[in-house]
């Protein structure tokens, strides 16, 4: 069977059924015990003090702002070469989600900034290239909202996420790029292997990460049941309406 | 019982609550969206 009949909204709706409750659980756990393990069990930082606690929700909640966009761009490419309606409406489903990841990133960094560098905001490029993405989020979920034929929706919403990519990508690396402002170099950089965390707040770290990655992924796939619900919710309606 | 955080308890205590907060808000959104959409759907397909 190829990959794609997954993407059947039948088949979706089949096999992430028994998926969702183990997703959920395995976020829960992940997620639990890194926070729980991180905010009581680990030493304060020579350099941040109380507020290296902050690193299991910021770090965590980051990559998956800047990690729920490029899942949305790859959906949105699916739906603009393959025009498969599932990858449309998971690219949707995660808007909102990433949302929310961003805009924890943002309070939990202004929250640490405040004690660390004595401000909570600075138009450093990291910050500034999130405030975008943010930007990006609110204006894709807009766009989704106010076009009321879902295929164009998706068309339009395709190329406005094609173009955000860039300020994920910005988000991502703008440290490395500009080599200033006060935003430190990334803590886990994926590519090179050679982390900055210490090895005590790593295992709760990982944990973290993880959790919230596989809470995007129920999150996502709950949200994108949902919207195929609504979908054939629309056309059930509209095939009632024309009969009428 | 808390851990002793210091005079920055604040702001850490601040970013569990804020973050809690919005995580609770989003899995509680789309969990009841979720059970509200299928129910209509299966009003709709039920006749």
């Amino acid at each position: 069977m190829s990959m794609w009949e997954y993407a059947n909204p039948k088949k979706f709706m089949d096999w992430t059924a028994p998926v969702l409750p183990w997703a959920f659980g395995i976020a829960g756990l992940l997620t639990g015990v890194g926070l729980v393990w991180g905010f009581f069990f680990t030493p304060e930082a020579e350099l941040f003090g109380a507020t290296v606690k902050i690193i299991y929700l910021h770090v965590p909640a980051a990559l998956m702002a800047i990690n729920a966009w490029f899942m949305m761009l790859v959906a949105s490419l699916i739906w603009v070469i393959r025009r498969h309606h599932v990858s449309a409406l998971a690219a949707r489903a995660a808007a909102p989600v990433g949302m929310v990841m961003t805009v924890i990133a943002l309070a939990t960094g202004a929250l640490w900034g405040i004690p660390t560098w004595g401000t909570y905001w600075v138009w450093d490029p990291r910050l500034t290239s999130f405030m975008i993405l943010f930007l990006f989020y609110l204006g894709y979920i807009a766009l989704w909202e106010a076009i009321e034929d879902p295929d164009t929706a998706a068309d339009l919403t395709a190329i406005l996420c094609i173009v955000g990519s860039v300020f994920a990508i910005l988000s991502r690396y703008a440290v490395r790029f500009w080599n200033q402002g006060l935003h430190q170099g990334t803590s886990v950089p994926v590519v090179t292997g050679g982390r900055t965390v210490a090895d005590v707040y790593w295992v709760p770290l990982l944990m973290c990460m993880i959790g919230f990655g596989v809470l995007f992924v129920a999150l996502v796939l709950l949200r994108t049941r949902t919207e195929i619900r609504l979908r054939r919710m629309r056309a059930l309606t509209a095939r009632t309406t024309r009969a009428a | 019982m808390l851990p002793d955080l210091g005079p920055r308890a604040v702001y850490v205590l601040l970013s569990y609550g804020v973050t809690l907060v919005l995580l609770a808000a989003i899995i509680g959104l789309s969990a009841r969206r979720a059970i509200k959409v299928r129910r209509a759907l299966e009003e709709i397909e039920n006749g």
